[in-house]
């Protein structure tokens, strides 16, 4: 279908202020590979069904909107934790800042560093996003692909025996960064990947994931406090035979958040969980859009997500499950749920379930309340005051989601997070 | 202990007066009990007194100590001394039961101005008082009242009732939906918390629960008002004629 002449326009106002960063050949290609797909696509618009809840205008305009810098005492999280740590500045490397790249099995480079015509980075870079390009198109991601000037590129082969957290700093009002990471996970690696701080008054980041039979991913991303952000993050995922991929997020405010997070279960008996737990008050709009395709038989997904919001805050959430013939003995799960702390705040769900294949368990749940009143009176009468009960309703609430970090340290770093936000809300 | 005088309570959103004016004395270390026929407006007795929204009170007060708790939030009535053990008590998904005790705990403490309790202490107290009560490990650490049966939930009020050590405690239809054994269980931690110091203000439809737990004083309610005021064997009286005869007799 061609292009409206608005979406044309927009695109290539877009383009116009980007070019294609150098890089060994496969890479170039790639590149432009998805500059071919941005072009064919164009980039979304107000009128576009996948954007009927979010307004794509400030993720796509050519000009950064500026976004005032957020300074805080508050300690960074995962700082207690033992990790392989990588940094970067407004999108930018920070070598000074960053560990030794290093680790026992385990290989990581950087995307700007690449030089070798022979990678393996080459059979996924920019693969899975095509591949997740349909049925429905994510532009954002093209645009990443063919333009991210770096990130990072990792290749796991056994149990890496600490997390690699990826820490993002926003220093500059105006900084507009598109990173890009490849991870693959070879048969029965494992990693757990960490991802915290709010980047850059723009960003743009895909993520893709390579999970091969029997290995393991674990993901936890913490989107932070700075508030003036705007961010389009995508996941793409493919899960071999037996492997587990499951990632967590927690938000804490951002006028514009929009995570996409699209999951292929490939390999038979595989698990997939995606869950994120989101805390707005005010000028905040948080969209929560996934897509996973069962594509094998006796598979597991969850997707459990929590908004808490308040003060006019906007929840969104777009999930769909797909079942393709033949994937038989799915299980499928879908929760999305906000707790409206006010009449001004909003919360808008489209929940999907399209099965092709006749044995499968799917269900999909979706509500919007306000704080039980009855609960609330019952803690009050025990002398509990009324701030601290109603925290502990919204701590009760995005439990569910919370709960989908195995790893208990890293849980309670993140339960630590979401306290510290709800008190600093009672000033 | 506590002085209610000629309390009057209507519906908030309804023209609809429930209490029509009752007086009611508790005195210190003594436990009373009300009894009444159903909407005779006991159950609004026991919510107006621990501030739950809905109700709007027209007129008279409610002296705990001094003091006029209808004016204070549900907190502070709390943290006062006061305590209602619920006739349902409330499922809490999510929220730990030991988590839920020892903030309750802590949330009175502070506002009375006292030191937290630290948590090997309060581990080692709530340890004991829920083996008296016969509640295990399991039942502490799962949800708040969540999968609890009416016996286990009603156990789980006494529980908060020791680990909160109230002046002034309202027990409303603790005994409804428990059988004789759980009745027999919650009545003797209701009776190991009577003391010198601390008061009861026994709400039932029955006479049953009074075998368990013995009162100085009963009250007979009636359509908002206390209507019949007597020793323990007015309740005998009601197992024996019911509530027609009492009613005739004081109209």
């Amino acid at each position: 279908m061609a292009l409206t002449q608005t979406k044309l326009d927009a695109t290539e106002a877009r383009l116009a202020g980007l070019c294609l960063p150098a890089g060994p050949a496969w890479l170039t290609e790639a590149r432009e590979g998805a500059l071919a797909r941005l072009r064919a696509m164009g980039l979304p618009g107000r009128g576009d069904e996948y954007w009927k809840y979010t307004r794509p205008d400030t993720l796509v305009a050519p000009e950064v909107t500026k976004a005032a810098l957020f300074e805080t005492e508050e300690a960074c999280v995962f700082g207690e934790v033992d990790r392989l740590q990588i940094v970067f500045v407004d999108g930018v490397f920070d070598a000074a800042a960053s560990d030794d790249l290093t680790g026992e099995g385990i290989e990581i480079s950087r995307l700007a560093d690449v030089a070798a015509d022979i990678h393996w980075a080459k059979d996924l870079y920019g693969v899975l996003e095509t591949n997740g390009q349909d049925p429905v198109e994510r532009p954002l991601a093209a645009l990443n692909s063919a333009f991210a000037t770096d990130g990072v590129l990792i290749r796991v082969t056994g149990t890496v025996s600490k997390p690699v957290n990826l820490t993002y700093f926003h220093r500059s009002e105006t900084s507009d960064a598109i990173l890009h990471h490849v991870v693959k996970l070879e048969e029965g690696a494992e990693l757990t990947l960490l991802e915290n701080g709010p980047a850059a008054a723009r960003f743009n980041k895909v993520l893709e994931v390579e999970v091969a039979d029997k290995a393991r991913f674990h993901h936890i991303r913490t989107q932070g406090r700075d508030h003036e952000r705007r961010a389009a993050t995508h996941i793409f995922a493919r899960l071999g035979a037996e492997s587990l991929f499951k990632s967590f997020t927690l938000t804490a405010n951002g006028v514009m958040t929009r995570n996409e997070c699209v999951i292929e279960l490939t390999g038979d008996d595989a698990v997939a969980h995606v869950a994120g737990a989101c805390m707005g008050d005010g000028d905040f709009h948080h969209d929560d859009t996934v897509f996973i395709t069962h594509d094998a038989v006796n598979c597991e997904s969850r997707q459990v997500f929590k908004k808490v919001l308040r003060n006019g805050a906007t929840g969104v959430f777009q999930g769909k499950i797909l079942v393709k013939e033949g994937a038989q003995k799915t299980d499928g799960y879908q929760i999305s749920q906000s707790l409206l702390l006010d009449d001004d705040s909003q919360f808008l769900a489209k929940p999907e379930l399209e099965i092709y294949a006749d044995d499968v368990a799917c269900s999909h749940g979706s509500t919007s309340g306000a704080i039980d009143e009855t609960a609330l009176f019952y803690l009050r009468s025990r002398g509990v005051p009324e701030d601290q009960a109603t925290d502990l309703l919204v701590q009760a609430f995005l439990a569910e989601a919370v709960d989908e970090i195995e790893d208990e340290g890293l849980r309670d770093e993140i339960v630590g997070r979401l306290q510290g936000w709800l008190q600093r809300r009672r000033g | 202990m506590l002085e209610i005088k000629n309390l009057q309570v209507k519906l908030e959103d309804e023209d609809k007066q429930i209490l029509k004016g009752l007086n009611l004395t508790v005195e210190t270390g003594k436990v009373h009990a009300i009894m009444g026929p159903n909407g005779s407006g006991k159950s609004t007795l026991s919510y107006v007194l621990s501030g739950k929204d809905g109700y709007e009170v027209t007129g008279g007060e409610a002296i705990m100590d001094g003091e006029d708790i209808l004016d204070m939030e549900p907190e502070e009535r709390a943290a006062a001394g006061l305590f209602l053990a619920f006739q349902y008590p409330v499922e809490i998904p999510g929220v730990g039961n030991m988590t839920f005790l020892r903030t309750a705990v802590n949330a009175q403490r502070k506002a009375r101005g006292e030191e937290e309790m630290s948590s090997t202490e309060f581990l080692k107290v709530v340890r004991a008082k829920a083996k008296d009560l016969k509640i295990d490990a399991d039942m502490l650490k799962r949800p708040v009242n969540v999968g609890f049966s009416g016996g286990e939930k009603k156990r789980n009020e006494i529980l908060q009732m020791a680990m909160l050590e109230p002046k002034m405690c309202i027990l409303d239809e603790t005994d409804s939906g428990l059988d004789v054994d759980a009745m027999k269980l919650v009545a003797e931690g209701v009776n190991a918390l009577r003391s010198e110091g601390r008061s009861f203000l026994v709400i039932t439809h029955y006479q049953r629960l009074l075998d368990h737990i013995t009162p100085d004083v009963v009250h007979i309610m009636a359509d908002g008002r206390i209507v019949k005021t007597g020793g323990p064997e007015l309740a005998l009286e009601v197992e024996k004629n019911g509530y027609a005869d009492i009613l005739a007799e004081v109209a």
